[in-house]
């Protein structure tokens, strides 16, 4: 294995103000797109996913008075390339305290390339039950899509090259699920030199 | 990244044990849905090579193995007497002809798994060997004591019993003075294996020493019919000196908890009210050996890649 | 007229404390001279010079399996084994099938062993019949038959009325009986020596003590009897003590060790290799050392290899139901030989344990360079390595714990009465 360090340049495309004027605007389509704000909830996928919903969660509910309900779901378990690869990724939590049956469930996720998290995220959705609607909200959409997967809320389009990797970087930890009220930023890595193969398979992951 | 295969907590570093006691935490929330499975192991083969009979520990990785998805076969050889053993790696061969991704293997002879994964291209995990380890009881019962006092690192933990025949006890040696507990092993002097004290634990001939302020204590199941004469007088002694009761208990913590491997032999491991009720953890060690042993799957089958590319890159 | 002329060799003869850069000259099967400067015209020369030139090697225990096991060895793979493992003479044990309990079986091993092996082969009779412990064999008719010595080797003899009969019956006929010291019932189940090791692998131990109960016992009934004992393969340290009070006592004790239990320990166990598994079991560290250093100080007075063949698939087996044993010709010097490189013996010494004295002990005429004597001989080159593969050695087995290991330590040649039999690179020459 080449074990050459290859040059890493990082800039940040959104930045903490960015992202919550991005999550108050997805926050007001939900709430356009449905008329049963009751029936909300929000189900987030770690790592990401997490510090997105719970601020998705108060601006609902500063918007509507209504608090919805939310839930973290691990897809590690339901990923399509385990079969694949030798190693094993750690589990994260999953913590669905209500019922998804008969809600409109929002998934969501920090950044969404193939659509492979989010078919896994559906596919693990339905073990919990049988919701009415699924939609997908997602702050970055880096548009590089394999699967037939549509974005229905998407915090900015940033379309990106091989070698690239977009990360939210939560305070200091980049995607760390217990941190809460940090500043989230959103970061474009260019590797020079990386083989195009491993960027983006971390692109994926 | 735990190795290709599990043969005993000996071979675990510390971190390695912590992923899977962290991973079988992950495990543990699919119980508690309606649908107790994931697809994890779709379209993959666990086979249980039992050689002993072990209703508990098979149906333990059966049910894992089938919450994960896996196409779960059981393979119980005989292995009534030594004399049929030189069919022991033929029989492995088969199975690997099978292309199983891992292979769960009990036997009564200590070494059997590692002989058995020296020539299988698929991972072997150690479901108990002789007296050698029985690494996945140890690990879900340390999952087990890590979920009720909420660390182990500075723990006492008492282990009571046959020592000398127990794979449990040596697999818990390990695995709690790995992580960080004091480890003392109580029992008659002829079931005390010897130098069992160059392993990192204190020994005991008294059950009131041995207990002196542990945070848990593990009896261990005794085979009355083989130790009885050769090795104890009687049960009625052994129950008399080593047997627990609340009466006992009282020597340890008072928030100590009591655990054993199963199947208790009631009244004489322990007394009917500590294999009920609490402080026995019994049930909960039971119910984390499904997790334990999701989690051990997870992170073990169908990792064969190549045995020779393992070994070359060490 | 056969000459050979072994050239400008290091000759290390024991029975003569002889340790020189020499020549060897062998005529008609025997030793003609050593001296320098020697020539002889039309005599093969073999270039010695660095390697060392001693007595061929003697071991007083080996099982070449035949009649009866002629799967594992029979005389002529033993044979060529010896041979090529610096041996010319080789005493085989009793347990084969039928056991060598009776003049017929003896002759037979010998009949054989004339036309097959390369070797010399000296049949060790068993002591009771068929092994059982109970019923003497008959000495006088198996001593005529040609064997050498008496012993039921792993089949202890657990009664010490009939050990104490064979002891004095063995004066008859003035043959060393040869035990393999252990009780019995208190090595009970055990698989492996007991300690810690043992506990960590989880198999049922065989403590030092059930040899050293026996070595006790037998050395006190050598005095009782006054007959020649010979304790085969010491593995304790504490039978060494008790060797030691035997011969300061002027008893009529002599030892012998393996190459094994002086190089390997129980931790050797920890993979459940059966190739670690032999009786005795491998000890510790301590013990090692304890018999390393009765070698050097001679109350062990011999190395003898127990080579013991098993079939690939025998051993293929749980550990605990493994037969016991591993090869030991074809290995011995290169591992005995790091005795030498240590410091611990000098070659000289280390030739002595293993040609002269063993030869002594069972009164065998073999083991010395002199003038005169069957020109048995061995040339090593204890500096060089090799990769010793069992399966390109001579034994039809391989149940070896050094298989695929690099060693250091060659023999060269073998000349067994005056004849090429074994040299290095062209294997077992039979002319």
């Amino acid at each position: 294995m080449d074990s050459e360090p290859s040059e890493t340049h990082s800039r940040v495309v959104l930045d903490d103000e960015k992202i919550r004027r991005a999550l108050m605007r997805i926050a007001h389509e939900i709430l356009e797109s449905t008329s049963e704000v009751e029936s909300l909830y929000l189900v987030a996928i770690p790592n990401g996913g997490v510090p997105l919903g719970r601020r998705l969660v108060e601006n609902i509910e500063s918007l509507s008075g209504i608090r919805p309900g939310m839930g973290i779901l691990d897809t590690t378990l339901y990923r399509d390339d385990l079969t694949r690869r030798g190693m094993r990724p750690r589990l994260r939590k999953t913590e669905m305290p209500s019922s998804v049956d008969d809600r409109l469930v929002i998934l969501v996720e920090d950044v969404v390339n193939t659509g492979r998290t989010i078919r896994a995220a559906m596919d693990a959705l339905m073990d919990f039950g049988r919701p009415r609607t699924v939609r997908v909200v997602a702050l970055v959409d880096r548009g590089r899509r394999e699967l037939p997967i549509k974005i229905d809320y998407a915090g900015k389009n940033i379309p990106t090259q091989s070698g690239e990797t977009v990360i939210l970087r939560i305070g200091e930890e980049e995607s760390e699920v217990e941190a809460r009220d940090e500043s989230l930023e959103v970061v474009v890595r260019t590797q020079r030199g990386a083989h195009d193969a491993d960027a983006v398979k971390e692109a994926q992951s | 990244m735990i190795g290709q295969d599990l043969l005993g907590i000996e071979d675990l570093e510390r971190e390695q044990i912590e992923l899977i006691l962290e991973t079988a935490e992950g495990m543990q929330e699919i119980a508690s849905r309606d649908v107790k499975k994931v697809p994890t192991l779709r379209g993959r083969t666990v086979v249980n090579l039992f050689f002993e009979p072990s209703t508990r520990t098979q149906t333990s990785f059966e049910i894992a193995g089938k919450r994960l998805a896996a196409d779960v076969v059981n393979f119980s050889a005989s292995s009534s007497s030594l004399s049929k053993s030189e069919s022991l790696l033929d029989t492995a061969k088969t199975l690997d002809a099978m292309d199983p991704d891992v292979v769960i293997v009990r036997h009564r002879v200590a070494g059997v798994p590692r002989k058995i994964a020296d020539v299988l291209d698929a991972p072997v995990i150690n479901a108990g060997d002789g007296a050698h380890e029985h690494p996945s009881q140890a690990l879900l019962d340390m999952l087990t004591v890590y979920q009720q006092k909420g660390r182990i690192e500075g723990l006492s933990v008492a282990i009571v019993g046959d020592i000398a025949h127990s794979r449990v006890a040596r697999s818990n040696i390990y695995g709690f003075t790995k992580l960080g507990a004091e480890v003392r092993v109580a029992g008659p002097p002829t079931l005390l294996p010897p130098g069992v004290d160059e392993l990192g634990v204190k020994s005991y001939t008294s059950l009131r020493e041995a207990l002196d302020g542990v945070d848990v204590v593990m009896a261990l199941r005794i085979q009355t019919e083989r130790l009885t004469g050769a090795l104890i007088p009687s049960v009625r002694e052994y129950s008399a000196t080593f047997g627990l009761d609340r009466a006992k208990l009282r020597f340890a913590r008072p928030d100590a908890i009591v655990m054993h491997p199963g199947p208790v032999n009631r009244g004489v491991e322990l007394s009917h009210e500590l294999t009920d009720d609490r402080p026995s953890v019994i049930l909960d060690q039971v119910r984390n050996g499904v997790a334990l042993r999701m989690a051990l799957l997870y992170l073990i089958a169908g990792r064969s890649a190549s045995r020779g590319k393992e070994q070359a890159s060490g | 007229m056969d000459r050979v002329l072994i050239r400008g060799g290091r000759i290390l003869d024991p029975s003569q404390g002889r340790d020189e850069e020499a020549d060897l000259l062998i005529e008609d099967g025997k030793v003609a001279a050593v001296g320098a400067g020697l020539s002889a015209a039309d005599a093969e020369v073999i270039d010695a010079s660095g390697k060392w030139v001693a007595p061929a090697f003697v071991d007083l225990h080996a099982h070449f399996r035949a009649p009866g096991q002629e799967y594992k060895e029979d005389l002529a793979s033993g044979g060529r084994s010896a041979v090529a493992g610096g041996f010319s003479a080789v005493c085989c044990m009793a347990n084969t099938d039928p056991v060598n309990d009776d003049p017929s079986v003896t002759q037979y091993i010998l009949d054989r062993a004339e036309k097959e092996s390369p070797a010399r082969v000296f049949p060790v009779a068993a002591a009771t019949r068929g092994l059982q412990g109970e019923v003497m064999t008959e000495m006088a008719a198996l001593k005529e038959a040609g064997a050498v010595a008496f012993s039921d080797d792993g089949a202890a003899i657990m009664d010490s009325s009939v050990m104490r009969r064979v002891l004095e019956y063995s004066k008859l006929v003035d043959a060393p009986v040869v035990v393999h010291a252990e009780d019995r019932s208190l090595r009970a189940d055990g698989v492996m020596n007991e300690g810690v090791m043992s506990t960590r692998l989880g198999l049922p131990g065989n403590p030092v003590e059930a040899e050293e109960l026996h070595v006790a016992r037998d050395v006190r009934l050598a005095r009782l009897t006054g007959a020649r004992l010979h304790v085969g393969h010491v593995s304790a340290g504490g039978s060494v003590d008790l060797i030691r009070e035997a011969k300061e006592e002027g008893l009529s004790v002599t030892a012998e060790v393996t190459p094994h239990h002086l190089s390997l320990t129980d931790e050797a166990t920890s993979g459940y290799d059966t190739n670690t598994k032999m009786s005795p079991p491998l000890r510790t560290r301590k013990d090692v050392e304890t018999l390393r250093k009765a070698l050097v100080e001679g109350v062990i007075d011999c190395i003898a290899t127990d080579h013991a063949p098993h079939a690939e698939y025998e051993k293929a087996v749980e550990f605990a139901a493994a037969p016991n044993g591993i090869l030991g010709l074809e290995t011995a010097f290169s591992i005995v030989s790091d005795l030498v490189r240590t410091g611990e013996m000098t070659p000289l010494q280390l030739m002595e344990r293993m040609s002269t004295a063993p030869a002594r002990i069972f009164g065998l005429d073999a083991g010395s360079l002199k003038e005169g004597k069957s020109a048995d001989v061995v040339i090593l080159d204890p500096e060089a390595t090799w990769t010793y593969e069992p399966a390109e050695g001579f034994s039809k087995s391989r149940n070896s714990p050094w298989s695929g290991q690099n060693l250091t330590g060659v023999v060269e040649a073998t000349f067994v009465k005056g004849r090429l039999v074994y040299q290095a690179g062209r294997g077992v020459v039979i002319q």
